[in-house]
């Protein structure tokens, strides 16, 4: 019983952690500006909330209709192009959201290059779709988040195995029918995980939004502490928020039901060989998608660059480069340690308090980063005023603010904001050894330590790789809280991206924008490598 | 006592990088490194006093402040618009510092009543117009814009920028809310196309030929033309025969526990002289807030206006009552 308690403790301090700024939010409802909800309700909640509708409604189907197809395609069909095309299609991922918000609005919107050609070789007459409009809001999260339903769907896809779709064809189903009744309902639950991710980004953006001016719910809350300053009905209407996530994420879990994921085969001979303009068709629609998605976008930027950014280029990118490096490896060891607890936790005590403390511990990600980076920081700053500055005084120190501004704080936040992302793998991965295995190994003689050395940690090496790319990954495109909580000096990519982009300097955000996806992509090849390779391509 | 001391210097190392010396300034600021950091970087080549700062958006840093308190790290809040400067001082994280060197080198409209901070450059957020599209003639006043005559022909910045929320609080103040919001219907009437997201996109949507007039701060339009001199668009002056052109500023606080008064002081008195201000305003576009130094060549050739003399402080006072007519107007 004492390891249990040791599970229970190490569990509800990690909870803790994230309930801090969670604290924040609940306490904001202290006192109520009618006024602000009125006004909010009378002139702008109609709108804005249907206007987040509309949102989570289509980036939820193209994420998926994205995700799976894609996913389908390269797993286990092949056609020309399949083989790199399996990896480049998850090369977005590095591409943040707000980056290809503003690409695709500069180079597409009136002003911009493609349009200006078009009106020399058809005249100014010419009546094109509005470019910063619902649809384009769409089109761009969507390109940007179904990476998330394409790299869990696949690994479903892949750890079928073909034996059951082989079943299926034998007992006179047709392709489409197999995909349907045996496919779709074991990928499921990955496919649902994926979208949740992807709908939690999309509530919580505000960067790709903002470019297109498109207003939303957590518009609302930005509005409401930027232009009103009143940052307790801010984060009143974040926690509402929080709240509709929560909701999310439930009916997530309630559809995921009790399915295990199964365990992983080795890739043999793709199941469909694709010919004629089936072939065409497949290359010519992940080709598109990579093209959009990717390649247009990451051309775009060196044009830029070249046209503006080159001069820019000093040698302080160098430390800014290798800022966000060290954040992002901090950061990312640390979370993925983190969450590992967590994870060994649900399977060595998986009872409901500890299941509850999970849950928690993993809502960090649900909030639009400036909430949850100022609520950190109210709680970081409070901290410093009620228990550093008196210990150091008892100390005989200077009785100084330690936490805030150091880069202690600065990590605990992205802990605070990513576990979520490096606790999911880590249970994938974790749910793929079998009790037996750890079983066997206590009857020859290893426990403890040993048997977490011995037997967990290499079986878990591969995961805990994903969950920190993923996490390193996130951390460099992480805005808000690098912003508010970095130490001095500590300027990032990202910073210099949102500097320049808050001067509507596009073009210049070009260069941190391209260093960042360039550095971004290390980790994501690494990540497609690994996966490559297990599958034995 | 073994334990004391690996406690401290465990808290030392926890936050070796918060440890302060003594010469020194601490700025949190809200315009960008490229903007400040050749000021500062003078500074410090000219005393050896070293400035540190960090850049964010005005609300987060100001909420900092505050949750700093009494344990301080910044000693000035560097910001641009009189509405926030006003929303800062109202807050309380602000303390009046009084300077005859500043008072000599900074007229006082463009200082707080209550001394507690002051403006450092100007800019006018004005009419942008297309030069093959519009002749100056057909225009004359900010309020003219929403007239019959502009349907479709009108671009502007999102409700959303606090520019344009200080320009309506002055409307309001001049004109009343009534009539205020029908000026606002007009516009929003006569949009060509959804609001953007920035100036800069704004000029380049009437030099494109998506529209031919807009509403925007006389830098962007600045350095958009020293990068292109053959830009179709041009400045104007509006409001000339009434109260004149919508100036706001950029401006510098001390807050209200700034661990380094003196030293935070003297680098505002010296911002706000001759040398910085120089720098300052050229590397943007900027007037000077100092009426003794001369603008940029790009700037001076605007040509001179008259400026609107209201209080800039009405900007931060009306701030709330703005957005609420802005929403009501469909301004977004």
């Amino acid at each position: 019983m004492v390891h249990q308690r040791r599970w229970y403790l190490l569990s509800f301090a990690i909870a803790a952690l994230v309930l801090l700024p969670l604290t924040v939010l609940a306490l904001s409802w202290q006192t109520i500006d009618h006024d602000i909800w009125a006004h909010l309700w009378d002139t702008q909640m109609p709108r804005l909330l249907g206007n987040t509708l509309i949102l989570v409604v289509g980036v939820g189907i193209g994420v998926a209709l994205l995700g799976v197809s894609l996913a389908w395609l390269t797993s286990l069909c092949e056609f020309p192009g399949r083989r790199w095309l399996d990896w480049a299609l998850m090369l977005p991922f590095a591409i943040p959201a707000y980056v290809l918000a503003f690409v695709f609005v500069g180079l597409l919107d009136f002003a911009g290059p493609v349009q200006s050609l078009l009106r020399e070789w058809f005249g100014t007459g010419l009546r094109l779709p509005r470019v910063r409009s619902t649809g384009g809001v769409i089109v761009v999260l969507v390109l940007v988040f179904y990476p998330y339903v394409y790299l869990l769907a696949r690994s479903a896809f892949l750890a079928q195995g073909k034996g059951l779709m082989e079943a299926a064809r034998i007992l006179g189903q047709t392709p489409w029918q197999a995909f349907w009744r045996v496919a779709m309902p074991m990928a499921r639950p990955a496919i649902g995980a994926g979208v949740a991710l992807a709908l939690m980004e999309t509530l919580a953006d505000f960067g790709a939004v903002s470019v297109f001016n498109f207003d939303t719910f957590t518009t609302a809350i930005y509005k409401t502490w930027y232009g009103f300053y009143s940052l307790s009905s801010a984060t009143q209407l974040a926690s509402l928020l929080l709240l509709a996530v929560m909701l999310v994420l439930y009916g997530e879990r309630r559809a995921r039901g009790a399915t295990r994921p199964a365990n992983e085969r080795p890739r043999g001979q793709a199941l469909y060989h694709l010919r004629g303009w089936k072939a065409l068709a497949a290359s010519g629609w992940c080709g598109l998608v990579f093209a959009c998605a990717f390649l247009v976008p990451l051309v775009q930027l060196v044009v830029w660059c070249w046209q503006r950014g080159r001069f820019d280029l000093d040698e302080r990118y160098v430390g800014l480069i290798l800022h966000t490096l060290y954040l992002g490896a901090i950061a990312a060891a640390v979370t993925v340690a983190v969450a590992l607890v967590l994870v060994f936790a649900r399977r060595l005590v998986p009872t409901r308090p500890i299941r509850s403390a999970i849950s928690l511990a993993n809502l960090g990600y649900a909030l639009p980063g400036s909430v949850l980076a100022v609520s950190i920081m109210l709680v970081f700053s409070f901290l410093d005023r009620e228990l550093v500055v008196p210990l150091s005084q008892w100390l005989g120190g200077a009785g100084r603010p330690l936490l805030l501004g150091s880069l202690l704080a600065l990590v605990l936040a992205y802990l605070i904001r990513f576990i979520t992302v490096a606790y999911g793998p880590l249970e994938g991965a974790l749910a793929r050894i079998r009790p037996s295995l750890p079983e066997a190994s206590r009857s020859l003689g290893v426990s403890g330590y040993g048997l977490f050395f011995r037997v967990y940690l290499p079986l878990l090496v591969p995961g805990a790789l994903s969950a920190g790319l993923l996490v390193f990954v996130d951390v460099l495109k992480e805005m808000p809280a690098t912003l508010l909580m970095r130490p001095f000096g500590w300027d990032t990519l990202a910073v210099r991206i949102f500097e320049m982009t808050s001067e509507g300097e596009w073009a210049r955000a070009a260069l941190p924008a391209l260093t960042l996806v360039l550095v971004g992509l290390l980790p994501v090849v690494g990540l497609i490598r690994r996966s490559a390779r297990r599958y034995g391509h | 006592m073994q334990i004391r001391r690996t406690l401290f210097s465990l808290l030392v190392l926890m936050g070796a990088t918060t440890v302060q010396a003594a010469d020194e300034v601490v700025v949190y600021s809200s315009r960008i490194d490229e903007l400040i950091k050749p000021v500062f970087d003078a500074y410090t080549a000219k005393t050896g006093v070293k400035v540190k700062f960090i850049t964010d958006k005005e609300a987060p840093l100001m909420q900092r402040i505050k949750a700093e308190g009494t344990n301080a790290t910044a000693d000035l809040l560097l910001t641009v618009d009189a509405g926030n400067l006003w929303q800062a001082e109202n807050m309380g994280i602000l303390q009046p510092f009084k300077s005859p060197v500043i008072d000599a080198n900074i007229p006082s409209q463009y200082r707080s009543s209550t001394d507690s901070w002051t403006g450092l450059s100007l800019r006018a957020r004005t009419i942008a117009y297309s030069t093959d599209r519009v002749k100056p003639e057909e225009l004359s006043t900010y309020e003219a814009l929403a007239g019959k005559e502009w349907e479709g022909r009108l671009c502007l910045r999102t409700a959303k920028k606090v520019y344009n929320q200080s320009l309506t609080a002055t409307l309001i103040e001049t004109h009343g809310s009534e009539k205020t919001e029908e000026i606002l219907k007009g516009w929003v009437n006569n949009l060509s196309t959804d609001v953007f997201s920035d100036d800069i996109a704004v000029i380049q949507a009437i030099n494109a030929g998506q529209c031919d007039v807009g509403i925007v701060n006389t830098y962007y339009y600045g350095r958009l033309h020293k990068q292109d001199p053959s830009l179709a668009v041009k400045l104007f002056w509006p409001n000339q025969g009434d109260r004149g052109v919508h100036v706001n500023l950029s401006g510098i606080g001390l807050t209200k526990h700034a661990p380094h008064p003196e030293a935070a002081k003297a680098l505002v008195e010296w911002m706000t002289g001759p040398d910085a201000q120089a720098i300052f305003s050229g590397v943007n576009q900027e007037y000077p807030a100092n009426p003794s130094v001369k603008p940029s060549e790009e700037v001076a050739s605007w040509g001179t206006f008259k400026a609107d003399t209201i209080a800039v402080e009405v900007a931060g006072k009306r701030q709330a009552e703005a957005i609420k007519l802005m929403d009501r107007a469909g301004w977004y």
